[in-house]
C-alpha cells in the first residue's frame, strides 16, 4: 500500500487496527530509553578509559588518541558479534549499543558473516555494507552540504 | 466435494499414515521435544549454509515419514510442498532428492495445511494413492531473507516472533491406521492494512478468523464439535486478537480448546517475544505434538488453521501492507 493509499484505509481496516492496537503489548519506551542512556553512556566511559590508557602509556595526545580508541571499540564489537553475543545484548540495550561506533561495526560484521556462504566477492564484499551503506552515503552527503555552507559563508 | 462456498468434505476420509518431524536445537529445548522424530543439536545440520540445512531437514523429514508408513520412496506418487525461501528452493531441491513428481506450493506459513488439504483432495479423488506433503523453515535462513542479518543488534518489539527451525512432512493414503482428514476450508486473502513485519500476529489474526467463520458456516458446525482448535503461528498477540475477534463475530471458542502452535512450541522462558512463527511452526507442532495426542486417544477431532503472511521483503520496503491467508483442515481419529 503506498503512502497515498495508507491515508485511505477503509473504515473496516481502521476499526480493526484500533481493535488490534488495544491488544498489542506496547514497546517499553521508558525502560528502553533508560537502558539506552546508561548502556550508551557506559560504552562511552569505556571509550574514555581506552583513550586515557593510550594517552598515559603511549605518546598520544587527546586529539590523536581518538583513532586507536575507535579501532579498539570496533575490534571488541566485531569479536562480540562473531561470538554471537552482541545481538542478544543489543536486544536488551537497544539504542544504547546501536548509536555508538560499536553499533556501526556490528552492522557491517553481521552482514559480512551472514553472506559468507555466498562467497567472498558476491557475498561478503557485495553485502557487508547493506545496512551501513546508507549511513555512509547520507553521512557523506550531509558532510558535503555542511562544508559547502561553511565555505560559502566564508568560515575558516 | 465442495460444501458451502469454500470448504471440501472428504467422505472417504484420507488417512495420515505417518509423519516425519525434524527440528533444530532451540526447538529441542522447548516443551514439545519428545514429540519430534529428530532433533538436531547443530543449527547448520552438518551443512555449509543455512539454506542447505533447511533442505536437509526436509529430506530427513520425508525419509522418516516414508519409512514410518512402511512404504518405499517409489510408492509415493506426488510430493506437495513449499517453504519461505525465494522460489521455494528448499522444497524443490528436496523433491529433486526424492525424485517424486512434485507440485510446489506457496502459502507462506499456511503451506502446511494448504498441502494437507490439496493432498487429501488428490487422495479423495483417486488422483493419487500415496503422497507426501509438508513444509519447512529455518530460523537463520528465513531471517536472512525477510529481516536483518541474524547477528545484527536491532531491538525487536514485543510483538515480534521467532521463526521456527523445523520440517514436518505427512504421508497420506486412502486407507490404513491413523488420523483421518475429514474436511478442509480454503481461506481468502485478507488484508487489514497492517504493514509492520514485526507484528505478524495482528496482521494474520483476521485471516484466521475469516477462515474459521467460513468453516463453521459452510459445514454447519460449532466450535464445540472439536476437541482442539489450533491456529498456526499467530503467537500470543495474534491469538488474543483472534479470540476477541471471534467473540465479536458471535463465534466464541472456549479458551481450553483454542490454542496456537506458535505458543506451544517454546518454553515461556525462551526469548521468543510473542511466540514461534514460520512454515515449520504449524507443520512440526501439528504433525508432531497434536497428531501424537490424537494417537494416544487424548483428542478425537481437531481443527488446524495454518496462517500465512503473503509479504515479500520487497513489498514491505515499497510500503505495501501485509496480505494474509489461513487454511483450515479438520482431522479425526477414532480408535
Amino acid at each position: 500500500m503506498s503512502n497515498k493509499q495508507k491515508k485511505k484505509l477503509t473504515p473496516v481496516q481502521q476499526e480493526y487496527q484500533a481493535f488490534a492496537k488495544a491488544r498489542e503489548p506496547k514497546r517499553p519506551v521508558l525502560t528502553n530509553m533508560l537502558r539506552a542512556f546508561f548502556v550508551g553512556g557506559f560504552i562511552c566511559l569505556i571509550g574514555q578509559g581506552i583513550a586515557d590508557f593510550f594517552i598515559w602509556n603511549f605518546e598520544f595526545t587527546e586529539k590523536t588518541a581518538g583513532n586507536p580508541t575507535v579501532a579498539v571499540l570496533i575490534l571488541v564489537s566485531v569479536i562480540l558479534t562473531s561470538l554471537g553475543v552482541y545481538d542478544h545484548f543489543a536486544q536488551w540495550a537497544g539504542a544504547g549499543t546501536a548509536v555508538p561506533v560499536t553499533g556501526f561495526a556490528n552492522s557491517i560484521a553481521s552482514a559480512a558473516i551472514e553472506h559468507r556462504t555466498e562467497g567472498y566477492v558476491l557475498g561478503v564484499g557485495g553485502n557487508m555494507f547493506k545496512l551501513a551503506g546508507s549511513v555512509i552515503v547520507f553521512g557523506t552527503v550531509a558532510a558535503f552540504v555542511v562544508a559547502l555552507i561553511k565555505t560559502l559563508l566564508g568560515g575558516t | 466435494m465442495l460444501k458451502g462456498h469454500q470448504s471440501w468434505v472428504f467422505p472417504s476420509k484420507p488417512v495420515i499414515l505417518s509423519t516425519g518431524t525434524v527440528v533444530g536445537p532451540f526447538e529441542g529445548k522447548g516443551p514439545l521435544a519428545e514429540d519430534f522424530d529428530l532433533i538436531h543439536g547443530d543449527l547448520w545440520v552438518g551443512q555449509d549454509s543455512y539454506e542447505k540445512a533447511e533442505k536437509k531437514m526436509l529430506e530427513e523429514a520425508c525419509e522418516i515419514a516414508v519409512k514410518k508408513a512402511g512404504l518405499q520412496k517409489q510408492d509415493i506418487q506426488f510430493f506437495l510442498g513449499g517453504d519461505l525461501l525465494n522460489q521455494i528452493i528448499s522444497c524443490s531441491f528436496a523433491a529433486r532428492t526424492m525424485a517424486t513428481p512434485y507440485l510446489g506450493l506457496f502459502g507462506a506459513c499456511s503451506t502446511s495445511m494448504e498441502g494437507l488439504a490439496l493432498g487429501a483432495l488428490l487422495v479423495e479423488s483417486k488422483a493419487a494413492k500415496y503422497l507426501i506433503c509438508g513444509t519447512a523453515s529455518h530460523n537463520a535462513a528465513v531471517e536472512k531473507q525477510f529481516r536483518y542479518p541474524t547477528e545484527y543488534g536491532a531491538q525487536k518489539p514485543p510483538t515480534a516472533q521467532w521463526t521456527v527451525t523445523g520440517a514436518g512432512m505427512a504421508v497420506l493414503g486412502p486407507q490404513g491406521q491413523g488420523p483421518r482428514v475429514i474436511s478442509a476450508t480454503i481461506g481468502r486473502v485478507v488484508d487489514m492494512g497492517i504493514s509492520d513485519p514485526f507484528n505478524m500476529g495482528s496482521a494474520m489474526a483476521p485471516a484466521a478468523v475469516d477462515t474459521l467463520t467460513a468453516h463453521f458456516r459452510d459445514l454447519d458446525l460449532s466450535p464445540s464439535d472439536y476437541d482442539l482448535i489450533a491456529t498456526g503461528d499467530l503467537g500470543r498477540v495474534g491469538h488474543q486478537i483472534a479470540s476477541d475477534l471471534l467473540i465479536k463475530h458471535n463465534l466464541e471458542i472456549p479458551e481450553e480448546i483454542f490454542t496456537d502452535c506458535g505458543m506451544l512450541i517454546y518454553q515461556p522462558d525462551q526469548p521468543v517475544m510473542a511466540g514461534g512463527s514460520g512454515c515449520g511452526c504449524s507443520a512440526v507442532v501439528s504433525y508432531g505434538h497434536i497428531l501424537n495426542k490424537m494417537k494416544k486417544g487424548e483428542l478425537k477431532k481437531v481443527l488446524l488453521i495454518a496462517t500465512g503472511a503473503l509479504l515479500s521483503p520487497l513489498s514491505y520496503q515499497q510500503k505495501e501492507s501485509i496480505p494474509c491467508i489461513a487454511h483450515a483442515v479438520a482431522i479425526e481419529h477414532i480408535q
